[in-house]
């Protein structure tokens, strides 16, 4: 039986887990490893650490958060934020991390997917796209953590990036993140239709009949969700059973 | 014990290492072949692609090195792929250790993503490398190819159709999943390949 993953997200800054956690039985709530070992101990099926990290100095301490995580945790994980060179993706793989994930940079030159995943493998290049819907009805494009509007609609460059290469997609759409309201049902569903990789949907989350709707009428395949994990609003093992009593198939 | 991890251009051999560690083993990391001979235990790794991988094995000889090793071997993933008779991924033969014939999924389900990445079952586990694993565990798969169901099979998984994700014969078993990305199960199934 073929699952739908649950992926908690956790935002890096010079090597601390920000947006604050809720854990008690944390000695540290800003260490990501102890956090990202939570999860994955709560039954968590991959986990997705984004370097918000802004100068290249303080980025040589992602590698070696990298190599800490990848001996501690016993799932998958992705790394992602500012990757924009062979180099950085080589440093990041050899140091353990089983993904990478890339936007703004493969947006500004889309060859940069051909040559990732001819290097390295679809299977770990991840296309991060931030996604809003505008008054004219369409989902279009935003750069720089959604601080800069494209005018390329989202289908489109979702599109091109496939055929680049990339090995699956991680869609945030802004209009949903951090409301609590639900995922984006529909973007979700028309990549996840039209597109042969998986679509992991991100924004919105807020409780357990949102992941059973993005996973049922938005046709995802996996979804991913930060604050209310770290807020311990649902716990992963509460989010499965629902899910599971659903008839969604999910990793016990 | 010895345990050594067979260095070729394949990706992950790190995460392997690490998973080795957390369970309180070490591996060395090497292509040389006195030390891949005098190993006690032989893992083959891999994530890449099947021509290219066969290509590099065979410019070092260690094709045949791998072929006529006689303590356990685990192949991992690509490294169990490449120990089939052939694979449909670029045309290519390989170790022929294993009967089986590597193809590629094949769905007009637009629902069906290829590659598989995610978690599924494994199911009709035989011979002690599934020793304590219940049946229907989970593990985690990466992979566009697989092995076809046969006589070597000793795992069975089912994504657009059944298929072996394990092999045995002999002293070669393969795994088609990542036991060092598979949480709790992966980590009992390298201590059970390591207690073989």
């Amino acid at each position: 039986m073929f699952t739908k993953r649950i992926i908690p997200c956790l935002d890096i800054k010079d090597g601390r887990t920000v947006k604050g956690v809720n854990f008690e039985q944390l000695r540290d709530a800003g260490d990501p490893i102890e956090l990202g070992a939570l999860y994955a101990q709560a039954g968590a099926d991959e986990l997705v650490f984004l370097d918000i990290t802004a100068t290249i100095e303080k980025r040589k301490t992602l590698s070696a958060l990298v190599n800490k995580i990848a001996h501690r945790i016993n799932i998958p994980f992705t790394v992602g934020g500012g990757i924009k060179t062979e180099e950085d993706v080589s440093v990041l793989l050899q140091n353990g991390a089983d993904k990478i994930s890339i936007n703004t940079a493969a947006f500004l030159a889309p060859s940069l997917i051909n040559r990732f995943a001819k290097n390295f493998g679809s299977q770990c290049i991840v296309l991060a796209i931030d996604t809003k819907l505008e008054a004219d009805g369409n989902w279009y494009v935003y750069l720089n953590g959604g601080r800069e509007k494209t005018n390329t609609l989202t289908t489109h460059w979702a599109k091109q990036a496939v055929d680049l290469g990339v090995g699956e997609i991680l869609l945030t759409s802004m209009n949903h993140d951090g409301t609590k309201q639900g995922f984006a049902l529909d973007i979700t569903s028309i990549l996840s239709s039209t597109l042969p990789v998986p679509i992991i949907a991100s924004g919105g989350g807020g409780n357990s009949e949102h992941f059973y709707d993005v996973f049922t009428k938005g046709m995802a395949d996996a979804a991913l969700a930060a604050s209310i994990f770290h807020y311990k609003e649902l716990t992963i093992p509460d989010l499965k059973n629902y899910l599971h009593q659903k008839g969604i198939p999910i990793r016990s | 014990m010895k345990t050594v991890i067979v260095k070729y251009n394949a990706g992950n051999i790190q995460s392997v290492v690490y998973a080795l560690e957390r369970i309180g083993a070490t591996a060395l990391v090497t292509d040389d072949a006195v030390e891949i001979k005098s190993a006690d235990k032989v893992i083959f790794p891999g994530v890449g692609e099947a021509s290219s991988a066969m290509q590099y094995l065979k410019e070092r000889g260690l094709d045949v090195l791998i072929k006529n090793l006689t303590q356990p071997v685990l192949g991992i993933c690509l490294g169990m792929q490449l120990m089939c008779a052939h694979s449909d991924e670029n045309d290519t033969v390989c170790l022929g250790i294993f009967e089986a014939q590597v193809k590629q999924f094949n769905t007009n389900d637009a629902a069906i993503k290829v590659p598989q990445i995610g978690w599924n079952t494994i199911t009709d586990l035989k011979t002690p490398l599934f020793k304590d694993i219940a049946e229907n565990s989970f593990a985690y798969f990466v992979h566009g190819y697989f092995a076809a169901l046969g006589k070597h099979t000793i795992a069975t998984t089912n994504y657009v159709e059944d298929y072996s994700s394990a092999l045995h014969k002999d002293n070669f078993y393969g795994v088609q999943f990542h036991p060092e990305k598979s949480a709790l199960i992966g980590e009992q199934i390298l201590q059970n390949f390591l207690s073989l």
